[in-house]
């Protein structure tokens, strides 16, 4: 049940963590290129972070030098309406940079996890006042920490409670801090 | 989603059709699109802002579900518009009318905590939606358990209200465990597992809940699994004639 077909080309292929080694130095400095590109286009519904930070962003595939870009990108939540908008935009984004043909599809599996979520992305979400979802990479092969606590944006309080189990988007909820009264949006941990 | 999503390949419109209305992921999709359908119709009615949100947002979350199964089947315009009501193959309980909240969050109860435990087996049998959709039935079952039993236990009307909402959509369940023939992944759903899941799950929050699990049958001699036959209650016709209109009356309009 993928949303899209895997395509049977050849091409050349960079997922958006690992860059593959099997192919030439330049082609795989362009991929590099036309991922970071594709990787910077801002979140529509979530404008401080990239779609790379996001962790939506799955693969960028260029199927002969300098010929067709196709893009995979992963939804947040299954009904996340802000994807069409997404897809539009690195379309868009890849145009400027000289790219003619793109393609862009959207696929389920592996399912998105809030751990998708860079830690630049979780600092960004903080400064802009929302709480990012507890957990995110360890950065160590230790035990993971263990956070239950949901901070406030604002002053840092662990003090808060829950107002609403949804809010504005699909991935977050409604929070309010105890300390300093603010109410604040939380990324619910998926 | 035209975009990006490719349909099943081969065949003409008509053969494909009439494959869509076989395959078992259509009961899936069109489950999913009506409860979002209904759910929808709360919106500017619900009883606080929160609830608002909630349910709009449970809503979008099934209307995702329905667009990536449809886009599997055909496309997707074409099976939610241009059907006629013998065609859907959703089952009852989702296409019963709100009601007031306490009928609106047992029916939502009923169909998530379903919804969860078909789609945890879907998963392990290593359908990607599933494994995507189950942790948003998790939440649509959380939520819908915690109002069932604020309301359950709370007021004397409250309880009432709650009652009679168990009461009067018990008969809908059943058919929600009617096996649904064909291919794996669906094809190979454990049923009887499923539905003794629910039952523990659903007898536990209506007990924590101060409510009675009814004794009744939980189907009906005209309604035993007649939604997955394309047999549906009075109140579908109309839902449907509404949700359809505009794309009908407008064929190929945007905006």
């Amino acid at each position: 049940m993928v949303t899209g077909t895997a395509h049977g080309t050849a091409g050349a292929a960079v997922a958006a963590s690992a860059p593959a080694s099997s192919v030439s130095a330049a082609a795989g400095r362009r991929l590099e290129e036309l991922s970071t590109v594709a990787g910077s286009v801002p979140d529509p519904e979530l404008p401080v972070v990239t779609l790379a930070e996001l962790g939506v962003l799955r693969a960028v595939r260029e199927q002969s030098p300098g010929g067709p870009v196709e893009v995979e990108i992963t939804p947040t939540y299954t009904g996340c309406p802000a994807i069409e908008t997404m897809a539009a935009d690195i379309e868009q984004a890849l145009r400027e940079h000289g790219v003619a043909e793109v393609s862009v599809r959207t696929v389920l599996a592996p399912p998105w996890s809030t751990d998708d979520i860079t830690d630049e992305g979780r600092r960004k979400l903080t400064e802009a006042g929302i709480a990012p979802p507890r957990g995110g990479s360890p950065g160590g092969s230790g035990p993971v920490p263990l956070t239950l606590a949901i901070r406030c944006p604002n002053c840092g309080s662990t003090e808060t409670s829950l107002i609403s189990r949804f809010s504005s988007t699909a991935c977050k909820a409604l929070r309010r801090c105890e300390a300093c009264r603010e109410p604040f949006d939380h990324f619910k941990e998926v | 989603m035209t975009r990006s999503q490719d349909t099943p390949a081969g065949g003409g419109a008509a053969t494909r059709a009439e494959a869509a209305l076989d395959s078992p992921l259509l009961p899936l999709a069109d489950d999913a699109l009506v409860l979002s359908h209904r759910l929808g119709e709360w919106a500017g009615h619900a009883p606080v802002l929160e609830e608002e949100l909630a349910l709009a947002n449970i809503a979008l979350d099934l209307l995702g579900q329905a667009r990536v199964l449809y886009s599997q089947l055909g496309d997707e315009d074409e099976l939610a518009f241009l059907r006629e009501e013998r065609s859907f193959r959703n089952c009852q309980l989702v296409e019963q009318p709100n009601g007031d909240f306490a009928c609106t969050m047992v029916r939502q109860l009923f169909f998530s905590a379903c919804q969860e435990l078909l789609f945890g087996q879907l998963a392990e049998l290593g359908d990607p939606l599933a494994s995507k959709a189950v942790k948003e039935a998790e939440y649509h079952r959380d939520h819908a358990e915690h109002w069932t039993i604020r309301l359950g236990d709370g007021t004397e009307e409250s309880h009432a209200r709650t009652q009679r909402a168990v009461d009067g959509l018990w008969r809908y369940t059943g058919e929600l465990f009617e096996p649904l023939p064909g291919p794996a992944p669906v094809g190979a759903v454990d049923w009887a597992a499923l539905r003794a899941g629910w039952t523990e799950r659903v007898t536990r929050v209506l007990t924590s809940a101060t409510l009675t699990v009814p004794d009744s049958p939980q189907s009906g001699a005209w309604a035993a699994g007649a939604g997955r036959q394309g047999l549906h209650t009075e109140p579908f016709g109309r839902m449907l004639a509404e949700m359809q209109h505009l794309h009908r009356s407008h064929p190929g309009a945007s905006w």
